[in-house]
């Protein structure tokens, strides 16, 4: 790409920036401002990356839409049918916007969730701590921008020793085309702290809409956080994501990606298990057709001795879609007795269909248990056959194997409703992957 | 049990088939009629296995001669699923695990697939559990294994219990059981071949693919074959099990030669 395409994208992007009024906190103020000039610095990403190599972002770069400021209409009704009845605490943005009236906070926890502008007064200590420090936006564009734009945000604290009964929702919703939203999420995990989080992006509409969001999440001591992400965009949208993660001692983050929509989607998923005995389980699974691409890109960063790492990503890929998995495993010197492994598989359903993974171990310590694997394939004519000779039609035994394929992931979600939203999508999706 | 009146069930006539262009069955003729036990044996690479796929209608395989009329019907004319709506049944040797289905969403899907083909009513979750569960206690089985994925993580044994409580629910007019005793030690063997025996009844019957005599001493056979390149070299009562056991299989094969030679 150009240096003139490039600047034009991220120039225009930056016009409607303004230097944020002295009324705020200093520390936000300056946070976004360094931002900025971080954006200046970085450029869009080409496929002459090597990150990049195998997600081509030249159509985004023609599509420097501006944040949403008209609200838009539609019924409380329109969306309800997203809403998890499990999940007595909902925060809902609109557009990048928290919208109030949507959200929900009528849990009996003593979670603290809301909007960074509510909770940047009240607990500016605890999130000046956290916000912008886990994320690496000094060297990655999209998360500068995101943080550039930095407004509204989502922020759960779950307080030392609360253990949370019900999960917690974040929903992300799309309504207006040829926007760029700028969703964030702060997760905060105090000591011995235990709580679910649903982070959520949807569509009302299938319309073009750039979704670049930033989720940074910190587990303290003995912290367990099981947080599920759902990307479920527009197909038309694009969908950058960073998702930064730290973890002291003993923690454990129990990780689900779910990609399902946008025609162009990557998450970049950055793990750091900081202190001793620290554990993380990262599912994964994307399901694409038609023309869809998605990019998941994980980096897990064993750094001190005991840590333990399980990782499960699968790709189903109908249609002319391509898949992408690019799971790094690092094991600093220091980090002994790291066990970790990693596996990645993939169905083709069709001849076009396309997959690029790349497992990457980098191991520096020398007592260590790791294993890692990658497969690619189709569904196997034997389980087909055990399925037709019990009744079943070719069609519906290759529907069901396909189903059963990202079943495996689906069922670890531990809220029942979103579990079974999911379980229909993916069996719609699976009855037309051929398309 | 033979019966000269029971009507034929599957009549198959001079059939030969191959994989990947390599003869497997190289004229098979055999008659099964309703209420009848057959066993089939042979040692490995007889092509016992061969004619159960094929019977079910596996697609690796190609039949190039011969024919077999299933209850009057070609059965080549059907796709493996039609077969097994009409009443076939295979008995897999390796039951295949699809981890992600639950073993009791699979069980009722079957189900319900053959009840509609034969025009019966339907089962909901909630009657199809029921019935499942009577079921399974002909196979001593845990009613655990309904909520697992299908045979993921099932012992040998399990496995084969589970396809022999398919077999109870689908209620076919033929069993194939392919190798349903290898894997399974003496306790499981007993309680898989008494499932097998509370089927079987006098409109079905089944067909034994076996290396060995010790499920014979509890499915016991009206017919024992044995196959060997391909063919049906020789045919008996229950006995001929027994003399297998202990004589081997080497002097049916010399008899057959003999036979052969005298013939031509």
């Amino acid at each position: 790409m150009n240096g003139a395409v490039r600047d034009d994208y991220l120039s225009h992007l930056l016009q409607s920036w303004h230097k944020p009024s002295s009324s705020t906190l200093p520390w936000l103020n300056q946070l976004r401002t360094e931002a900025v000039d971080c954006v200046s610095t970085l450029r869009v990403p080409t496929a002459k990356d090597e990150e990049w190599r195998f997600t081509n972002i030249a159509s985004l770069t023609k599509l420097p839409f501006q944040e949403a400021h008209n609200t838009s209409e539609f019924s409380p009704t329109d969306i309800e049918h997203f809403y998890l009845p499990e999940a007595t605490t909902r925060l809902v943005f609109v557009d990048g916007q928290y919208a109030p009236q949507l959200s929900n906070n009528t849990n009996e926890d003593d979670v603290i969730a809301g909007n960074l502008s509510t909770l940047a007064n009240s607990h500016s200590a605890q999130i000046s701590l956290h916000l912008g420090q886990h994320t690496d936006f000094r060297n990655n564009v999209f998360a500068a921008l995101n943080t550039t734009f930095l407004k509204d945000s989502a922020v759960v604290i779950i307080p030392r020793n609360t253990t949370t009964n019900a999960p917690i929702h974040l929903l992300f919703i799309a309504t207006q085309q040829e926007v760029t939203n700028y969703p964030r999420c702060l997760l905060i995990a105090e000591p011995n702290s235990q709580a679910v989080i649903i982070e959520d992006y949807v569509a009302l509409h299938n319309l073009i809409y750039v979704t670049n969001s930033v989720t940074e999440v910190s587990l303290a001591n003995n912290a367990h956080i099981n947080h599920i992400r759902i990307q479920r965009d527009s197909d038309k949208a694009f969908h950058i994501a960073d998702c930064s993660v730290s973890q002291e001692r003993s923690s454990h983050y129990q990780s689900m990606n779910v990609a399902l929509g946008a025609n162009i989607s990557r998450l970049s998923l950055n793990i750091h298990l900081e202190d001793e005995g620290a554990e993380c389980t990262v599912d994964g699974l994307a399901l694409i057709k038609g023309q869809q691409l998605a990019d998941t890109h994980t980096f897990i960063n064993h750094a001190k001795p005991n840590g333990t790492s399980r990782q499960l990503h699968k790709c189903i890929v109908g249609g002319e879609a391509h898949a992408v998995f690019n799971g790094r495993i690092m094991v600093r010197p220091n980090a002994q007795s790291t066990d970790s492994t990693q596996s990645n598989r993939n169905l083709l359903l069709t001849n076009k269909a396309q997959v690029n993974t790349k497992p990457q171990l980098e191991i520096f310590a020398d007592d260590v248990k790791c294993a890692h694997g990658a497969t690619v394939g189709q569904l196997d004519n034997e389980e087909i056959f055990y399925l037709r000779s019990r009744g079943f039609p070719e069609i519906d035994a290759r529907n069901l194997l396909t189903y059963a394929f990202g079943a495996e992931i689906i069922n670890r979600v531990p809220v029942a409703s979103l579990k079974k939203q999911l379980e229909q999508t993916v069996l719609k999706h699976t009855q037309s992957t051929a398309l | 049990m033979i019966n000269q009146n029971s009507k034929i069930l599957l009549e198959i006539r001079g059939l030969h088939a191959t994989i990947n262009n390599v003869e497997v069955l190289k004229g098979i003729d055999l008659t099964i009629k309703s209420g009848e036990i057959h066993a089939i044996m042979g040692i490995n690479g007889s092509g016992k296995s061969t004619l159960a796929k094929v019977l079910a209608g596996h697609s690796a395989y190609e039949v190039t001669a011969g024919n077999v009329l299933f209850e009057g019907k070609d059965l080549f004319e059907l796709a493996p699923e039609e077969r097994a709506r009409a009443g076939i049944f295979l008995a897999f040797q390796y039951p295949i695990e699809i981890p992600g289905v639950a073993n009791n969403q699979f069980l009722r899907l079957a189900y319900n697939t053959v009840q509609s083909e034969r025009g019966k009513e339907e089962l909901d979750p909630l009657e199809f559990d029921d019935f499942v569960r009577e079921k399974m206690k002909l196979l001593e089985m845990n009613p655990d294994f309904l909520d697992r994925s299908v045979n993921e993580g099932f012992s040998g044994g399990e496995k084969k219990r589970n396809e022999i409580l398919q077999m109870a629910l689908l209620e076919p007019r033929i069993s194939i059981l392919d190798e349903t005793d290898s894997g399974l030690d003496i306790d499981a063997l007993r309680v898989v071949a008494n499932g097998v025996n509370q089927i079987t009844n006098a409109d079905n019957a089944t067909l034994l693919v076996t290396h060995y005599q010790r499920l014979l001493d509890y499915i016991v056979p009206d017919f024992v074959h044995v196959m060997e390149a391909g063919r049906i070299i020789k045919t008996g009562g229950k006995e001929l099990a027994l003399e297998l056991e202990t004589r081997g299989y080497d002097w049916v094969s010399k008899e057959n030669n003999i036979l052969a030679g005298a013939a031509s």
